[in-house]
């Protein structure tokens, strides 16, 4: 039996796997995509949809600077992405908040925006520690234990349901297959290069492979030379019903979506493979938003979830090419929403040309693990 | 559309819908009293604006929404009817309410 043989394969189909590929595609390369289908850990169907800037980067500054770059490209990645797919994906930056309920909190995020602009090397962007009126201008609805915030406006939000719709129907236009049921268990290097996927729906041939697989990528990357030490993270989130829109800029807890549900999020819990919600967390959650907008506590909750994030050990992503398996590479993050854009634009394409430029790249080697722990 | 059945109980409440008053029978659903009285659509939807009514009359599909009371986006399927009840159909999406 021959093999499918293509010039990529893309070890995954949500919107990490989906981004690099499209990305790879229009670069005029034969990718496919292979997938679990939807018995997958989907964290691109439980994520908030924040396209997120404000308090990233402490420890690594580069990062700061690609989410940055990242939250620049998105406009013109989703009018793109729009044009190719038939979706509007519902991409706005109005600006973002973080809300303080009280002087401690606020002080303490001062704190924190303070150092991270202050590290080596960091990239610096706009920001502001408002007070409680000013932050009442931009949020009416806020209740009187709100004491200030912070105000980046370089934050904003999507639809990310609509956004991994709209990559994947950009990727069929584009002709590149989608393989659901096809969860990669092997996978082996070619004599004469390239790479041999056995999945549970039959084998694949590529020139070059891309782990773009979540949690999966832990498991996969040994075959290919790569240590990707990423493990699961839970987030529960709250949904509301539809109401009128009430909130113009994203809180990194609350946000209201483009079709009028509002989301409240934000916990993190270290819970393994497992996705159950509970009253304690969810409960938790609705607690604080009602504090933060107390009209929130007449509106009816319709759903909630949990899903798992894609944590490294200090939360950074990791891109790399495997030295012992040329041509394998990894993209994986806990931001799939936010980077996107530089997925689709720097990623996938470099990856189908077959190198990561190392002056971008280099920080994000899982490398960076490989250091004795301080005593 | 819909008829009440020839033994069904008298109606003998009346309940204000969009300020209008229509009977119906004390302890039914207002759902079925919406459809008795020939009101198949109780609400539009928040995102395309469709006409919506009562559909599955037993909880599960959320299509009846109408605002109960004051109260919006409530069940007219899970509320039973007393006199005096007032019901306002929906346009779109609800407010925060007060």
């Amino acid at each position: 039996m021959t093999a499918r043989s293509f010039d990529l394969a893309v070890v995954g189909g949500g919107l990490v796997g989906a981004a690099v590929a499209w990305g790879a595609a229009r670069t005029g390369a034969r990718v496919v995509v292979l997938d679990e289908g939807d018995i997958a850990f989907r964290a691109s169907r439980g994520n908030f949809a924040l396209v997120w800037v404000q308090s990233k980067g402490m420890g690594m500054p580069e990062y700061a600077a690609w989410t940055v770059a990242s939250s620049e490209a998105w406009a013109g990645f989703a009018d793109e992405l729009g044009r190719e797919s038939g979706i509007d994906v519902a991409h706005r930056r109005p600006g973002g908040f973080h809300l303080a309920l009280s002087d401690a909190e606020l002080q303490a995020r001062a704190d924190n925006l303070k150092r991270l602009h202050n590290q080596p090397a960091m990239q610096r962007y706009p920001y502001e520690i408002l007070d409680r009126e000013r932050v009442r201008g931009m949020l009416p609805e806020i209740g009187p234990e709100v004491v200030g915030g912070s105000f980046c406006p370089l934050d904003g939000h999507t639809n990310s349901l609509k956004l991994l719709r709209a990559l994947h129907t950009a990727l069929a236009r584009a002709g590149t297959p989608y393989l659901a049921r096809h969860a990669v268990e092997t996978i082996l290097p070619r004599g004469g290069g390239g790479f041999r996927l056995l999945s549970s729906g039959g084998t694949i041939e590529a020139a070059r492979v891309a782990l773009c697989a979540g949690n999966g990528n832990a498991r996969l990357a040994p075959m290919l030379g790569l240590s990707v030490p990423v493990r699961p993270q839970r987030g529960q989130i709250v949904v509301t019903e539809r109401v009128q829109p009430f909130l113009h800029h994203p809180v990194v807890t609350v946000r209201q979506t483009d079709e009028g549900s509002v989301m409240l999020g934000d916990s993190l819990e270290e819970t393994g493979f497992d996705t159950a919600t509970g009253l304690g967390v969810t409960g938790t959650i609705a607690n604080r938003a009602v504090r933060l907008f107390p009209r929130l506590a007449r509106v009816n909750v319709v759903r909630t979830w949990a899903a798992l994030r894609v944590m490294t050990p200090d939360g950074f992503p990791i891109y790399e090419e495997s030295t012992s398996h040329p041509g394998a590479f990894v993209a994986t993050c806990h931001s799939g929403v936010t980077l996107a854009a530089n997925h689709a634009r720097l990623v996938g394409p470099t990856i189908a040309a077959g190198r990561l430029p190392a002056e971008t790249f280099a920080p994000f080697s899982a490398r960076r693990f490989d250091v004795p722990q301080a005593a | 559309m819909f008829r009440r059945l020839p033994d069904a109980p008298p109606a003998t409440a009346t309940i204000l819908v969009d300020g209008r008053a229509v009977r119906a029978v004390p302890g039914e659903s207002v759902a079925a009293a919406l459809l008795a009285n020939g009101i198949v659509a109780c609400r539009t939807t928040p995102v395309s604006g469709a006409a919506r009514g009562p559909y599955c009359l037993m909880g599960v599909c959320f299509e009846c929404l109408a605002t109960i009371d004051g109260e919006p986006n409530r069940q007219t399927c899970l509320v039973l009817v007393r006199d005096g009840l007032r019901i306002e159909t929906q346009s779109g999406a609800r407010g925060l309410g007060p």
